[in-house]
């Protein structure tokens, strides 16, 4: 596989495994307003998915098609981070993963506007904007968790640190990130982190949360290993390509 | 739907289509406060480009006209006629009136 299409599914896997988990919120959330914002999260998040699947078929041109790539792999070919993969435990749960990983992508994709690579420059322009609202409303919500009622200090504290030991992996770079970093074209993910790690602590300080001290982390889903969580999502996710295989999206 | 009643106070959302248009009531969402209302605002009344600017008022906040008291305050305005510019034709290009 070209290096360009696994970093360009790196990104795009995050972001389809991640909407498919705020889509399984859909009519199950707390009240019919916060129900309505996840999904549109969740739609913003494929439509992202999306363009990167369609132009990384593209640059693959080996006949498959964008919904190949996002329907039609197995689960060891499916190159998202371990977090986006955890499971909707609680609300608190839900929206801890949603705020750290919509940190990690504001700043992901800043640093993409910069690519040399014009798609990926184009895609993180267009994105941010979502981005940038997905931030507030996850950043609100933390602050209002950790500064409300005894019980949502105490889920919103267990989310963390049940969660913190997937975000390692974000600021790791793969071997083709590592080498489209040389050409300018994949972002700097110490940059990245740097910058995350500033926003999670005014966060968390305006929310009277605390860092886990338990430093552990866990890695692999970049490349292919996933959680126990992954098999089940795609069992789900791909029913309908495998009962009706000539389906269009 | 659960716990109908830990949803936080209710909000009247307001939408303005277009710079310099009048705002109008697009119906009522539930926040805990100011900021939560106006992102929920967002995300129930304007995902398909209703609008670009947005209002939210605590519906405790607004004062009504009861229903009982509707005729004393509207009726009276029935029968004069005069009162409305009808009597006179509108230049070309008022769009808003």
């Amino acid at each position: 596989m070209k290096s360009l299409v696994k970093y360009y599914l790196e990104i795009a896997d995050s972001s389809l495994i991640l909407s498919h988990r705020l889509a399984e919120n859909s009519s199950n959330g707390p009240f019919l307003e916060e129900d309505l914002a996840c999904t549109n999260v969740a739609l913003d998040l494929i439509g992202m998915a999306e363009s990167i699947y369609n132009e990384a078929a593209k640059v693959q041109a080996d006949g498959s098609s964008g919904d190949d790539l996002a329907y039609r792999r197995s689960e060891w070919e499916y190159h998202n981070n371990l977090l986006s993969e955890q499971p909707n435990t609680d609300f608190a749960h839900l929206m801890v993963r949603q705020f750290f990983l919509d940190t990690y992508h504001y700043y992901l994709l800043m640093e993409l506007t910069k690519s040399k690579d014009s798609f990926l420059a184009a895609v993180a322009t267009k994105s941010l904007k979502e981005v940038t609202y997905h931030l507030r409303r996850s950043s609100e919500w933390m602050i209002r968790l950790g500064n409300g009622t005894e019980e949502s200090i105490n889920r919103v504290s267990r989310a963390i640190d049940n969660l913190w030991r997937y975000t390692g992996e974000l600021f790791t770079a793969s071997e083709v990130d590592m080498e489209l970093r040389n050409k300018n074209i994949s972002a700097d993910l110490e940059v990245v982190k740097n910058e995350w790690e500033a926003k999670i602590s005014e966060v968390f300080y305006l929310a009277n949360l605390k860092r886990p001290e338990n430093q552990f982390q866990l890695f692999g889903g970049k490349e292919g290993r996933h959680s126990e969580y992954m098999g089940y999502i795609l069992s789900e996710m791909q029913f309908l390509t495998n009962k009706y295989p000539e389906a269009q999206w | 739907m659960s716990n109908l009643e830990n949803q936080g106070p209710l909000w009247e959302v307001f939408i303005q289509s277009k710079a310099g248009q009048p705002f109008k009531h697009a119906g009522s969402i539930h926040a805990y406060d100011k900021e939560m209302a106006i992102e929920n605002a967002r995300d129930v009344y304007t995902r398909r480009g209703e609008g670009t600017a947005l209002w939210v008022v605590p519906s405790a906040e607004i004062v009504a006209v009861s229903a009982s008291e509707a005729n004393t305050f509207f009726e009276p305005a029935d029968d004069k006629v005069y009162r409305h510019p009808t009597f006179y034709t509108l230049p070309e290009g008022v769009k808003q009136m």
